[in-house]
Protein backbone atom coordinates (compact mmCIF):
# COMPACT_ATOMS: atom_id res chain seq x y z
CA UNK A 1 0.00 0.00 0.00
CA UNK A 2 1.22 3.48 -0.87
CA UNK A 3 0.55 5.83 2.04
CA UNK A 4 2.54 8.91 1.10
CA UNK A 5 3.54 10.36 -2.28
CA UNK A 6 5.95 13.10 -3.28
CA UNK A 7 4.90 14.93 -6.43
CA UNK A 8 8.02 15.77 -8.42
CA UNK A 9 6.27 18.41 -10.48
CA UNK A 10 4.53 21.78 -10.29
CA UNK A 11 1.50 23.68 -11.53
CA UNK A 12 -1.81 22.16 -12.53
CA UNK A 13 -0.60 18.56 -12.76
CA UNK A 14 0.77 18.66 -9.20
CA UNK A 15 -2.63 19.94 -8.03
CA UNK A 16 -4.41 17.27 -10.10
CA UNK A 17 -2.33 14.45 -8.57
CA UNK A 18 -2.81 15.79 -5.03
CA UNK A 19 -6.58 15.78 -5.57
CA UNK A 20 -6.65 12.05 -6.36
CA UNK A 21 -4.27 11.32 -3.46
CA UNK A 22 -6.69 13.05 -1.09
CA UNK A 23 -9.54 10.94 -2.46
CA UNK A 24 -7.45 7.81 -1.82
CA UNK A 25 -6.41 9.00 1.68
CA UNK A 26 -2.76 9.18 0.64
CA UNK A 27 -0.57 11.88 2.24
CA UNK A 28 1.13 14.29 -0.18
CA UNK A 29 4.44 16.12 -0.34
CA UNK A 30 4.91 19.06 -2.74
CA UNK A 31 8.26 20.43 -3.84
CA UNK A 32 8.55 24.00 -5.07
CA UNK A 33 11.14 26.39 -6.46
CA UNK A 34 11.59 29.92 -5.19
CA UNK A 35 9.40 31.07 -8.10
CA UNK A 36 6.52 28.80 -7.02
CA UNK A 37 6.44 29.57 -3.30
CA UNK A 38 2.89 30.93 -3.48
CA UNK A 39 1.56 28.51 -6.10
CA UNK A 40 -1.86 26.96 -5.30
CA UNK A 41 -0.61 23.35 -5.47
CA UNK A 42 1.88 23.95 -2.64
CA UNK A 43 -0.93 24.92 -0.27
CA UNK A 44 -2.98 21.86 -1.26
CA UNK A 45 -0.26 19.38 -0.25
CA UNK A 46 0.13 18.11 3.31
CA UNK A 47 3.81 19.08 3.30
CA UNK A 48 5.89 21.37 1.12
CA UNK A 49 9.65 21.54 0.60
CA UNK A 50 11.59 24.35 -1.04
CA UNK A 51 13.82 22.70 -3.60
CA UNK A 52 15.93 25.54 -4.97
CA UNK A 53 16.17 28.54 -7.27
CA UNK A 54 13.64 29.02 -10.10
CA UNK A 55 15.53 27.42 -12.98
CA UNK A 56 14.53 23.80 -13.53
CA UNK A 57 18.08 22.47 -13.45
CA UNK A 58 18.45 23.81 -9.96
CA UNK A 59 14.98 22.78 -8.83
CA UNK A 60 12.52 20.38 -10.49
CA UNK A 61 15.26 18.59 -12.45
CA UNK A 62 17.57 18.19 -9.45
CA UNK A 63 17.29 14.42 -8.96
CA UNK A 64 19.60 14.10 -5.96
CA UNK A 65 17.79 16.80 -4.06
CA UNK A 66 14.34 15.40 -4.86
CA UNK A 67 15.33 11.94 -3.66
CA UNK A 68 16.90 13.42 -0.55
CA UNK A 69 13.61 15.22 0.25
CA UNK A 70 11.64 12.05 -0.50
CA UNK A 71 13.74 10.18 2.05
CA UNK A 72 13.50 12.97 4.59
CA UNK A 73 9.72 13.13 4.19
CA UNK A 74 9.58 9.33 4.33
CA UNK A 75 7.41 8.85 1.23
CA UNK A 76 6.66 5.46 -0.34
CA UNK A 77 6.43 6.73 -3.90
CA UNK A 78 7.17 9.60 -6.29
CA UNK A 79 4.72 10.72 -8.97
CA UNK A 80 6.64 12.53 -11.73
CA UNK A 81 3.62 14.07 -13.56
CA UNK A 82 4.46 15.02 -17.17
CA UNK A 83 7.50 16.84 -18.58
CA UNK A 84 10.43 17.50 -16.19
CA UNK A 85 11.69 14.11 -14.88
CA UNK A 86 8.70 12.04 -15.99
CA UNK A 87 10.51 10.36 -18.89
CA UNK A 88 13.97 10.34 -17.36
CA UNK A 89 15.12 6.74 -16.99
CA UNK A 90 18.02 7.76 -14.74
CA UNK A 91 15.57 9.29 -12.29
CA UNK A 92 13.36 6.19 -12.33
CA UNK A 93 16.47 4.11 -11.63
CA UNK A 94 17.58 6.38 -8.79
CA UNK A 95 14.14 6.12 -7.18
CA UNK A 96 14.34 2.34 -7.30
CA UNK A 97 17.83 2.34 -5.78
CA UNK A 98 16.50 4.51 -2.95
CA UNK A 99 13.64 2.02 -2.41
CA UNK A 100 11.04 4.53 -3.53
CA UNK A 101 8.35 3.50 -6.00
CA UNK A 102 8.50 5.51 -9.24
CA UNK A 103 4.90 5.84 -10.42
CA UNK A 104 5.42 4.91 -14.05
CA UNK A 105 6.98 2.15 -16.14
CA UNK A 106 10.42 0.64 -15.53
CA UNK A 107 13.58 2.67 -16.18
CA UNK A 108 14.48 0.20 -18.89
CA UNK A 109 11.35 0.80 -20.95
CA UNK A 110 11.45 4.59 -20.45
CA UNK A 111 14.95 4.51 -21.90
CA UNK A 112 13.91 2.45 -24.92
CA UNK A 113 10.82 4.52 -25.73
CA UNK A 114 12.74 7.76 -25.18
CA UNK A 115 14.93 7.04 -28.14
CA UNK A 116 12.77 7.40 -31.25
CA UNK A 117 14.92 5.08 -33.32
CA UNK A 118 14.87 2.27 -30.73
CA UNK A 119 11.14 2.76 -30.16
CA UNK A 120 10.47 2.38 -33.86
CA UNK A 121 12.62 -0.74 -34.06
CA UNK A 122 10.69 -2.31 -31.19
CA UNK A 123 7.23 -1.33 -32.45
CA UNK A 124 7.64 -2.87 -35.89
CA UNK A 125 7.95 -6.52 -34.73
CA UNK A 126 5.21 -5.87 -32.13
CA UNK A 127 2.85 -5.44 -35.09
CA UNK A 128 2.54 -1.65 -35.01
CA UNK A 129 2.74 0.00 -38.45
CA UNK A 130 5.56 2.56 -38.68
CA UNK A 131 5.99 5.50 -41.08
CA UNK A 132 8.50 4.88 -43.89
CA UNK A 133 11.78 6.37 -42.72
CA UNK A 134 15.40 5.79 -41.73
CA UNK A 135 16.10 2.68 -39.70
CA UNK A 136 18.98 4.24 -37.79
CA UNK A 137 20.32 7.61 -36.77
CA UNK A 138 21.60 9.74 -39.63
CA UNK A 139 24.73 11.74 -38.89
CA UNK A 140 25.72 13.47 -42.14
CA UNK A 141 24.01 15.37 -44.97
CA UNK A 142 25.27 12.81 -47.48
CA UNK A 143 23.66 9.97 -45.54
CA UNK A 144 20.47 12.02 -45.27
CA UNK A 145 20.32 12.63 -49.03
CA UNK A 146 20.80 8.93 -49.73
CA UNK A 147 18.07 7.98 -47.26
CA UNK A 148 15.53 10.40 -48.74
CA UNK A 149 16.04 8.82 -52.20
CA UNK A 150 14.21 5.77 -50.87
CA UNK A 151 11.62 7.65 -48.79
CA UNK A 152 10.66 10.50 -51.17
CA UNK A 153 9.94 14.17 -50.37
CA UNK A 154 8.42 15.77 -48.35
CA UNK A 155 10.15 14.40 -45.25
CA UNK A 156 10.18 15.31 -41.60
CA UNK A 157 13.54 15.85 -39.89
CA UNK A 158 13.63 14.99 -36.22
CA UNK A 159 16.32 15.17 -33.61
CA UNK A 160 16.80 11.61 -32.37
CA UNK A 161 17.05 12.84 -28.77
CA UNK A 162 14.53 15.70 -29.05
CA UNK A 163 10.94 16.16 -27.93
CA UNK A 164 8.54 19.04 -27.41
CA UNK A 165 8.78 20.38 -30.92
CA UNK A 166 12.46 21.33 -30.85
CA UNK A 167 14.35 19.99 -33.83
CA UNK A 168 11.27 19.07 -35.87
CA UNK A 169 11.14 20.41 -39.41
CA UNK A 170 9.54 19.60 -42.74
CA UNK A 171 11.79 19.53 -45.78
CA UNK A 172 10.43 19.54 -49.35
CA UNK A 173 13.55 19.31 -51.53
CA UNK A 174 17.27 18.56 -51.55
CA UNK A 175 18.34 22.19 -51.23
CA UNK A 176 16.24 22.62 -48.10
CA UNK A 177 17.52 19.33 -46.74
CA UNK A 178 21.14 20.51 -46.95
CA UNK A 179 20.39 23.72 -45.09
CA UNK A 180 18.09 22.39 -42.41
CA UNK A 181 19.98 19.20 -41.71
CA UNK A 182 23.14 21.00 -40.62
CA UNK A 183 21.33 23.68 -38.64
CA UNK A 184 19.10 21.25 -36.81
CA UNK A 185 21.84 18.74 -36.19
CA UNK A 186 24.06 21.43 -34.64
CA UNK A 187 21.17 22.67 -32.54
CA UNK A 188 20.32 19.16 -31.34
CA UNK A 189 23.98 18.59 -30.51
CA UNK A 190 24.10 21.71 -28.33
CA UNK A 191 20.67 21.13 -26.76
CA UNK A 192 20.62 17.39 -26.18
CA UNK A 193 24.27 16.43 -26.61
CA UNK A 194 23.30 14.25 -29.57
CA UNK A 195 23.22 15.64 -33.11
CA UNK A 196 21.95 12.52 -34.84
CA UNK A 197 18.78 12.96 -36.85
CA UNK A 198 15.97 10.75 -37.89
CA UNK A 199 14.12 11.18 -41.18
CA UNK A 200 10.65 10.01 -42.02
CA UNK A 201 8.03 10.49 -44.69
CA UNK A 202 5.80 13.50 -44.12
CA UNK A 203 2.23 12.26 -44.42
CA UNK A 204 -0.16 14.57 -46.24
CA UNK A 205 -3.20 15.79 -44.28
CA UNK A 206 -2.34 13.56 -41.36
CA UNK A 207 -4.16 13.57 -38.04
CA UNK A 208 -2.54 13.07 -34.66
CA UNK A 209 -4.51 10.42 -32.78
CA UNK A 210 -3.24 8.67 -29.67
CA UNK A 211 -4.37 5.64 -27.69
CA UNK A 212 -4.40 5.56 -23.88
CA UNK A 213 -3.31 2.27 -22.33
CA UNK A 214 -3.13 0.88 -18.81
CA UNK A 215 -1.10 -2.21 -17.92
CA UNK A 216 -0.63 -3.75 -14.48
CA UNK A 217 2.33 -5.80 -13.27
CA UNK A 218 0.40 -9.05 -13.68
CA UNK A 219 0.02 -9.05 -17.46
CA UNK A 220 -3.39 -7.36 -17.66
CA UNK A 221 -3.61 -4.66 -20.29
CA UNK A 222 -6.49 -2.49 -21.50
CA UNK A 223 -6.92 0.55 -23.72
CA UNK A 224 -9.14 3.52 -22.96
CA UNK A 225 -9.78 4.51 -26.57
CA UNK A 226 -8.23 7.44 -28.34
CA UNK A 227 -7.71 11.18 -28.21
CA UNK A 228 -7.60 13.36 -31.30
CA UNK A 229 -4.85 15.99 -30.91
CA UNK A 230 -4.46 17.47 -34.39
CA UNK A 231 -4.97 21.11 -33.38
CA UNK A 232 -1.37 22.11 -32.74
CA UNK A 233 0.84 25.17 -32.93
CA UNK A 234 4.64 24.89 -33.10
CA UNK A 235 4.10 21.11 -33.11
CA UNK A 236 2.51 21.30 -29.67
CA UNK A 237 -1.08 20.45 -28.88
CA UNK A 238 -3.63 23.20 -28.26
CA UNK A 239 -7.04 21.50 -28.48
CA UNK A 240 -7.67 17.80 -27.92
CA UNK A 241 -10.86 15.80 -28.07
CA UNK A 242 -12.20 12.33 -27.41
CA UNK A 243 -13.41 10.36 -29.20
CA UNK A 244 -11.84 11.18 -32.58
CA UNK A 245 -14.53 12.11 -35.08
CA UNK A 246 -12.86 10.76 -38.20
CA UNK A 247 -12.36 7.20 -36.99
CA UNK A 248 -14.74 4.43 -37.93
CA UNK A 249 -15.59 2.06 -35.09
CA UNK A 250 -13.56 -0.59 -36.90
CA UNK A 251 -10.37 1.52 -36.99
CA UNK A 252 -10.94 2.68 -33.41
CA UNK A 253 -11.03 -0.90 -32.18
CA UNK A 254 -8.12 -1.93 -34.38
CA UNK A 255 -5.92 0.89 -33.04
CA UNK A 256 -6.82 -0.13 -29.51
CA UNK A 257 -6.06 -3.81 -30.16
CA UNK A 258 -2.73 -3.04 -31.83
CA UNK A 259 -1.75 -0.79 -28.91
CA UNK A 260 -2.64 -3.39 -26.30
CA UNK A 261 -0.68 -6.04 -28.16
CA UNK A 262 2.38 -3.80 -28.43
CA UNK A 263 2.28 -2.87 -24.75
CA UNK A 264 2.10 -6.56 -23.81
CA UNK A 265 5.03 -7.47 -26.05
CA UNK A 266 7.11 -4.63 -24.67
CA UNK A 267 6.35 -5.69 -21.11
CA UNK A 268 5.20 -2.15 -20.44
CA UNK A 269 3.49 -1.35 -17.14
CA UNK A 270 1.47 1.60 -15.77
CA UNK A 271 -0.28 4.28 -17.86
CA UNK A 272 1.08 5.09 -21.29
CA UNK A 273 0.08 6.63 -24.58
CA UNK A 274 0.88 5.46 -28.06
CA UNK A 275 0.77 8.34 -30.52
CA UNK A 276 -0.16 7.69 -34.14
CA UNK A 277 -0.46 9.65 -37.35
CA UNK A 278 -3.60 8.71 -39.24
CA UNK A 279 -4.05 9.50 -42.94
CA UNK A 280 -7.27 10.20 -44.82
CA UNK A 281 -7.63 6.49 -45.63
CA UNK A 282 -7.58 5.67 -41.90
CA UNK A 283 -4.15 4.08 -42.22
CA UNK A 284 -2.36 4.62 -38.93
CA UNK A 285 1.37 4.78 -38.20
CA UNK A 286 3.35 4.78 -34.95
CA UNK A 287 4.70 8.20 -33.99
CA UNK A 288 6.01 7.74 -30.46
CA UNK A 289 5.14 6.35 -27.07
CA UNK A 290 4.77 8.61 -24.05
CA UNK A 291 5.67 6.70 -20.91
CA UNK A 292 3.79 8.95 -18.50
CA UNK A 293 0.47 10.66 -17.84
CA UNK A 294 -0.42 13.12 -20.64
CA UNK A 295 -1.46 16.75 -20.33
CA UNK A 296 -4.72 15.87 -22.11
CA UNK A 297 -5.59 12.83 -19.95
CA UNK A 298 -8.76 14.50 -18.51
CA UNK A 299 -10.73 14.07 -21.76
CA UNK A 300 -10.27 10.31 -21.52
CA UNK A 301 -11.34 10.44 -17.88
CA UNK A 302 -14.45 12.42 -18.84
CA UNK A 303 -15.67 9.96 -21.49
CA UNK A 304 -14.77 6.76 -19.61
CA UNK A 305 -15.35 7.80 -15.99
CA UNK A 306 -11.96 6.33 -15.02
CA UNK A 307 -9.49 8.30 -12.84
CA UNK A 308 -6.16 7.71 -14.57
CA UNK A 309 -4.04 9.01 -11.69
CA UNK A 310 -5.79 6.59 -9.34
CA UNK A 311 -5.09 3.77 -11.79
CA UNK A 312 -1.42 4.78 -11.97
CA UNK A 313 -1.10 4.69 -8.19
CA UNK A 314 -2.90 1.34 -7.93
CA UNK A 315 -0.73 -0.22 -10.62
CA UNK A 316 2.44 1.12 -8.95
CA UNK A 317 1.26 -0.47 -5.68
CA UNK A 318 1.19 -3.83 -7.44
CA UNK A 319 -2.60 -4.11 -7.56
CA UNK A 320 -4.42 -6.04 -10.27
CA UNK A 321 -6.35 -3.87 -12.77
CA UNK A 322 -9.96 -3.80 -11.60
CA UNK A 323 -11.41 -3.79 -15.12
CA UNK A 324 -11.56 -5.84 -18.30
CA UNK A 325 -11.60 -4.35 -21.78
CA UNK A 326 -15.33 -5.03 -22.07
CA UNK A 327 -15.99 -2.97 -18.91
CA UNK A 328 -14.57 0.15 -20.55
CA UNK A 329 -17.09 2.14 -22.52
CA UNK A 330 -17.05 5.69 -23.79
CA UNK A 331 -19.91 8.10 -23.27
CA UNK A 332 -20.41 11.51 -24.86
CA UNK A 333 -17.73 13.84 -26.12
CA UNK A 334 -15.01 15.79 -24.30
CA UNK A 335 -12.80 18.62 -25.55
CA UNK A 336 -9.81 20.20 -23.84
CA UNK A 337 -8.40 23.63 -24.71
CA UNK A 338 -5.01 24.60 -23.33
CA UNK A 339 -4.80 28.18 -22.16
CA UNK A 340 -1.29 29.49 -22.74
CA UNK A 341 0.29 32.74 -21.51
CA UNK A 342 1.30 33.78 -24.99
CA UNK A 343 0.64 36.23 -27.77
CA UNK A 344 -2.28 34.81 -29.82
CA UNK A 345 -0.73 36.13 -33.05
CA UNK A 346 2.86 34.92 -33.01
CA UNK A 347 2.74 32.46 -30.04
CA UNK A 348 5.54 34.31 -28.24
CA UNK A 349 5.43 33.84 -24.46
CA UNK A 350 3.78 36.48 -22.32
CA UNK A 351 5.04 36.19 -18.75
CA UNK A 352 3.85 38.69 -16.13
CA UNK A 353 1.42 39.29 -13.31
CA UNK A 354 -2.20 38.22 -13.69
CA UNK A 355 -4.23 41.17 -12.41
CA UNK A 356 -7.60 39.50 -12.81
CA UNK A 357 -8.43 35.82 -13.13
CA UNK A 358 -11.90 34.33 -13.37
CA UNK A 359 -12.80 30.89 -14.67
CA UNK A 360 -16.08 29.85 -16.31
CA UNK A 361 -18.22 27.69 -14.00
CA UNK A 362 -20.78 25.11 -15.19
CA UNK A 363 -21.43 21.52 -14.26
CA UNK A 364 -20.09 20.34 -17.62
CA UNK A 365 -16.87 22.35 -17.23
CA UNK A 366 -13.72 21.02 -15.58
CA UNK A 367 -10.75 23.29 -15.09
CA UNK A 368 -7.21 22.32 -14.19
CA UNK A 369 -5.29 25.48 -13.47
CA UNK A 370 -1.94 26.56 -12.07
CA UNK A 371 -2.86 30.19 -11.44
CA UNK A 372 -5.38 32.42 -9.71
CA UNK A 373 -5.90 36.13 -9.14
CA UNK A 374 -2.60 37.99 -8.61
CA UNK A 375 -0.50 34.98 -9.70
CA UNK A 376 2.83 35.76 -11.25
CA UNK A 377 3.45 33.85 -14.48
CA UNK A 378 7.22 33.48 -14.55
CA UNK A 379 9.40 32.92 -17.63
CA UNK A 380 10.97 29.79 -16.13
CA UNK A 381 8.40 27.17 -17.05
CA UNK A 382 5.93 26.04 -19.66
CA UNK A 383 3.45 28.79 -20.70
CA UNK A 384 0.34 26.67 -19.99
CA UNK A 385 -1.65 28.29 -17.19
CA UNK A 386 -4.99 26.54 -17.39
CA UNK A 387 -6.77 23.64 -19.05
CA UNK A 388 -10.43 23.95 -19.92
CA UNK A 389 -12.26 20.65 -20.33
CA UNK A 390 -15.89 20.57 -21.45
CA UNK A 391 -18.15 17.62 -22.02
CA UNK A 392 -21.35 17.19 -23.97
CA UNK A 393 -23.57 14.40 -25.18
CA UNK A 394 -22.46 15.09 -28.73
CA UNK A 395 -19.49 16.80 -30.34
CA UNK A 396 -21.77 19.66 -31.43
CA UNK A 397 -22.90 20.23 -27.87
CA UNK A 398 -19.33 20.09 -26.56
CA UNK A 399 -18.21 22.66 -29.17
CA UNK A 400 -21.03 25.06 -28.24
CA UNK A 401 -20.14 24.74 -24.57
CA UNK A 402 -16.45 25.19 -25.29
CA UNK A 403 -17.13 28.37 -27.22
CA UNK A 404 -19.23 29.79 -24.42
CA UNK A 405 -16.72 28.77 -21.72
CA UNK A 406 -13.79 30.35 -23.59
CA UNK A 407 -15.75 33.60 -23.75
CA UNK A 408 -16.34 33.49 -20.01
CA UNK A 409 -12.69 33.36 -18.96
CA UNK A 410 -11.43 36.66 -17.63
CA UNK A 411 -7.64 36.88 -17.62
CA UNK A 412 -6.06 40.32 -17.39
CA UNK A 413 -2.46 41.47 -17.08
CA UNK A 414 -0.92 38.98 -19.51
CA UNK A 415 -1.69 37.95 -23.07
CA UNK A 416 -3.31 34.56 -23.61
CA UNK A 417 -4.13 32.42 -26.62
CA UNK A 418 -7.89 32.57 -25.88
CA UNK A 419 -8.66 34.83 -28.89
CA UNK A 420 -6.91 32.30 -31.13
CA UNK A 421 -8.78 29.37 -29.52
CA UNK A 422 -12.11 31.15 -30.13
CA UNK A 423 -11.21 31.67 -33.79
CA UNK A 424 -10.35 27.98 -34.14
CA UNK A 425 -13.57 26.84 -32.46
CA UNK A 426 -15.64 29.13 -34.73
CA UNK A 427 -13.93 27.87 -37.87
CA UNK A 428 -16.07 25.80 -40.25
CA UNK A 429 -13.24 23.32 -40.74
CA UNK A 430 -13.03 22.68 -37.00
CA UNK A 431 -16.81 22.32 -36.73
CA UNK A 432 -16.82 19.78 -39.55
CA UNK A 433 -13.98 17.89 -37.85
CA UNK A 434 -11.71 18.20 -40.87
CA UNK A 435 -8.49 19.34 -39.23
CA UNK A 436 -5.13 17.84 -40.16
CA UNK A 437 -2.10 18.71 -38.00
CA UNK A 438 -1.21 21.69 -40.21
CA UNK A 439 -4.66 23.24 -39.68
CA UNK A 440 -3.58 26.05 -37.31
CA UNK A 441 -0.60 26.92 -39.47
CA UNK A 442 -2.70 27.14 -42.65
CA UNK A 443 -5.54 28.89 -40.93
CA UNK A 444 -3.22 31.58 -39.55
CA UNK A 445 -1.52 32.07 -42.89
CA UNK A 446 -4.95 32.47 -44.45
CA UNK A 447 -6.32 34.98 -41.97
CA UNK A 448 -4.44 36.65 -39.13
CA UNK A 449 -6.03 36.16 -35.72
CA UNK B 1 24.37 54.99 -30.98
CA UNK B 2 21.37 52.91 -29.92
CA UNK B 3 20.54 50.08 -27.58
CA UNK B 4 19.09 46.68 -28.35
CA UNK B 5 16.72 45.71 -25.55
CA UNK B 6 15.08 42.45 -24.48
CA UNK B 7 11.43 42.26 -25.48
CA UNK B 8 10.61 39.93 -22.57
CA UNK B 9 12.10 38.29 -19.51
CA UNK B 10 14.04 35.07 -19.91
CA UNK B 11 17.32 33.26 -19.94
CA UNK B 12 20.07 34.40 -22.35
CA UNK B 13 20.50 31.26 -24.37
CA UNK B 14 22.86 32.29 -27.18
CA UNK B 15 24.57 35.49 -28.23
CA UNK B 16 25.05 35.29 -31.97
CA UNK B 17 27.18 38.41 -32.58
CA UNK B 18 30.55 39.65 -31.29
CA UNK B 19 31.72 43.13 -30.46
CA UNK B 20 32.90 44.75 -33.69
CA UNK B 21 30.49 42.75 -35.90
CA UNK B 22 28.64 44.61 -38.64
CA UNK B 23 24.87 43.96 -38.52
CA UNK B 24 21.95 44.88 -40.76
CA UNK B 25 18.50 45.89 -39.52
CA UNK B 26 16.53 42.72 -38.82
CA UNK B 27 19.59 40.57 -38.04
CA UNK B 28 19.43 38.38 -34.96
CA UNK B 29 21.70 39.52 -32.16
CA UNK B 30 20.83 37.06 -29.44
CA UNK B 31 18.42 34.26 -28.61
CA UNK B 32 16.48 34.41 -25.39
CA UNK B 33 14.82 31.42 -23.82
CA UNK B 34 11.51 32.08 -22.13
CA UNK B 35 8.81 29.58 -21.17
CA UNK B 36 10.60 26.77 -23.02
CA UNK B 37 10.67 28.74 -26.26
CA UNK B 38 13.62 30.32 -28.03
CA UNK B 39 12.97 33.99 -28.81
CA UNK B 40 15.29 35.67 -31.30
CA UNK B 41 16.19 39.27 -30.50
CA UNK B 42 17.00 41.30 -33.57
CA UNK B 43 18.32 44.78 -34.17
CA UNK B 44 16.13 47.48 -35.66
CA UNK B 45 19.14 49.41 -36.92
CA UNK B 46 22.15 48.60 -39.03
CA UNK B 47 25.59 49.33 -37.62
CA UNK B 48 28.54 47.98 -35.68
CA UNK B 49 28.12 46.12 -32.39
CA UNK B 50 29.98 48.35 -29.94
CA UNK B 51 29.34 46.53 -26.72
CA UNK B 52 27.61 43.36 -25.52
CA UNK B 53 26.11 43.91 -22.09
CA UNK B 54 25.09 40.36 -21.14
CA UNK B 55 26.55 36.88 -21.04
CA UNK B 56 25.09 33.56 -22.09
CA UNK B 57 23.26 32.03 -19.13
CA UNK B 58 22.34 35.40 -17.61
CA UNK B 59 18.77 36.02 -16.54
CA UNK B 60 17.38 38.99 -18.47
CA UNK B 61 14.45 41.18 -17.49
CA UNK B 62 12.17 42.86 -19.99
CA UNK B 63 13.82 46.07 -21.19
CA UNK B 64 17.37 45.07 -20.22
CA UNK B 65 20.00 46.24 -22.67
CA UNK B 66 21.51 43.32 -24.58
CA UNK B 67 23.94 45.24 -26.78
CA UNK B 68 24.89 48.72 -27.88
CA UNK B 69 25.05 49.44 -31.60
CA UNK B 70 26.76 52.32 -33.37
Amino acid sequence: MIKKILIANRGEIAARIIRTCKKMAIATVAIYSEADEFAPYVKMADEGYLIGPPRVNESYMNMEKIIQIAKEADVCAIHPGYGLLSENSEFARKCKEANIIFIGPSANIIEKMGDKITARKLMKPAGVPVIPGTEGAVKTVAEAKEAVKHIGYPVMLKASAGGGGVGLQTVSNEEELEKTFENNSKRAESLFGDGSMFIEKQLENARHIEVQVLADEHGNTVHLFERECSIQRRNQKVIEEAPATILSEKTRNLMGEVSVKAVKELGYTNAGTIEFLVDSEEQFYFLEMNTRIQVEHPITEEITGIDLIEQQINIASGKILDMNQSDIIHNGHAIEARIYAEDPKNFFPSPGKITQYEEPVEKYIRIESSVRNESNVTPFYDPMISKLIVTGESREEAILRLKEALGNYKIEGIKTNIPMLIRVVNHEQFKSGNTPTNFVQNFLADKKV
Amino acid sequence: MSEIKASMAGNMWKIVVKEGDKVEAGDDVAILESMKMEIPISTEQSGIIKEIKVREGDFINEGDVIAVIE
